[in-house]
């Protein structure tokens, strides 16, 4: 009888859990919300927050690990390159813990930071509570920012073109696009996208 | 869409606890689809539940997860297990090695579309495109989705769950 009263709570606990993680998938921002404010640090050892004398940013929750994010680096740089400029600089959050994911590591962050000659801020959310306010579900995974006031309006969420593999073969730059429709203060026309991702390593909680 | 079929035999030769040979083989498939061809697939009645599972041979808790659902396939006659990989599509070598390596006994279809956003919401609007992720059919057509990492416990619970 104990035998089956405990498979019963267990299989309740088991299912609870599965219930609320799927629950927590749909927390975070949405298009229109204002995004919170971070203090996070770079690898070249300084505070970084959301850009007072910017426009708005790119928050790209990031990583070292996903061959997704690998892909995509050189065109991280180059969005920093031709968007930092103009108000709109990429700011490149990794979230990941480094107990579950060793290569992810603030030290490791510094060795692919200085490789690759990243000009973005790469940053680290060791508590993962950016991540959890912004919502992040996987790397990449692009949150573009643009400022009303003194606020960061969520503006457009989701990839960064539709074709990870050959950056000549894309067809659709949504981040771009975006950019484009937020700088000329029209509606963004496409919000959200979703793309193939790396899941976030979360932080496991003590037993 | 041309595709491409990998068939293929697998010969593992492992000594057993008496140090003698035990050569056992098994034909597992390896098979280059489209959207279009994966949603046929899924549309495919079936008296099994059928299982979808989305993976990839460079993603860590991808691998974890695979041989549970392999386990629980063969306890279980119930299920039918499909592999889905995300590996890239112009380089399938890395998937029927990796194949060959686990001794990978459920089918594998690489779904060859980076066009994400056309299809990621038509398997589930609650994928975030996140993997590993599953994919799970009653035999009824109707369907549940999960997003994650799963244990032994977790998976056969769900399984439970469906029937």
């Amino acid at each position: 009888m104990k035998k089956i009263q405990i498979g019963f709570i267990l299989t309740f606990v088991l299912g609870m859990g599965l219930i609320f993680g799927t629950v927590a998938q749909n927390q975070g921002y949405k298009i229109g919300d204002v995004a919170t404010d971070f203090k996070l640090q770079s690898v070249d050892g300084s505070w970084v927050s959301l850009p007072e004398n910017a426009k708005g940013a790119m928050v790209i929750f990031s990583c070292n690990t996903c061959p997704y994010v690998v892909a995509y680096e050189d065109r991280m740089i180059d969005l920093h390159k031709k968007y930092a400029p103009k108000g709109y600089p990429v700011i490149a959050i990794n979230a990941n813990d480094a107990k579950v994911s060793p290569g992810d590591s603030f030290n490791k962050m510094k060795e692919r930071s200085k490789s690759k000659k990243f000009l973005f801020a790469y940053v680290h959310d060791q508590s993962q509570e950016v991540i959890k306010a912004y919502g992040g579900l996987r790397t990449p995974h692009v949150y573009l920012l643009h400022k009303e006031g003194d606020d960061f309006i969520v503006k457009y969420i989701g990839a960064i073109d539709n074709n990870y593999q050959d950056p000549n073969g894309v067809t659709e730059k949504y981040v771009e696009r975006a950019l484009d429709d937020v700088m000329n203060g029209r509606k963004v026309a496409v919000e959200s996208t979703k793309a193939i991702g790396c899941t976030i390593k979360w932080t496991k909680k003590a037993e | 869409m041309k595709v491409l079929v990998y068939s293929f035999l697998l010969i593992f030769i492992n000594p057993n606890s008496n140090g003698e040979l035990n050569q056992s083989m098994t034909d597992s498939t390896f098979q280059i689809i489209s959207y279009p061809e994966f949603e046929e697939m899924i549309n495919t009645p079936s008296e099994k539940i059928r299982i979808y599972n989305f993976w990839a041979t460079w993603c860590g808790p991808c691998v974890k997860e695979m041989p549970y659902f392999e386990k629980t396939q063969e306890e279980d006659n119930s299920i039918e297990l499909n592999f889905i990989s995300m590996d890239d599509g112009r380089k399938p070598e890395r998937v029927t090695s990796f194949m060959k390596k686990k001794g990978i006994q459920a089918p594998v279809y690489l779904l060859n579309d980076v066009d994400y956003n056309k299809w990621i919401d038509k398997v589930d609007p609650s994928w975030s495109g996140a993997i590993p992720a599953t994919l799970f059919i009653r035999s009824d057509g109707t369907k549940s989705f999960h997003e994650g990492e799963m244990t032994e416990d977790e998976l056969k619970l769900i399984i439970n769950q469906l029937k």
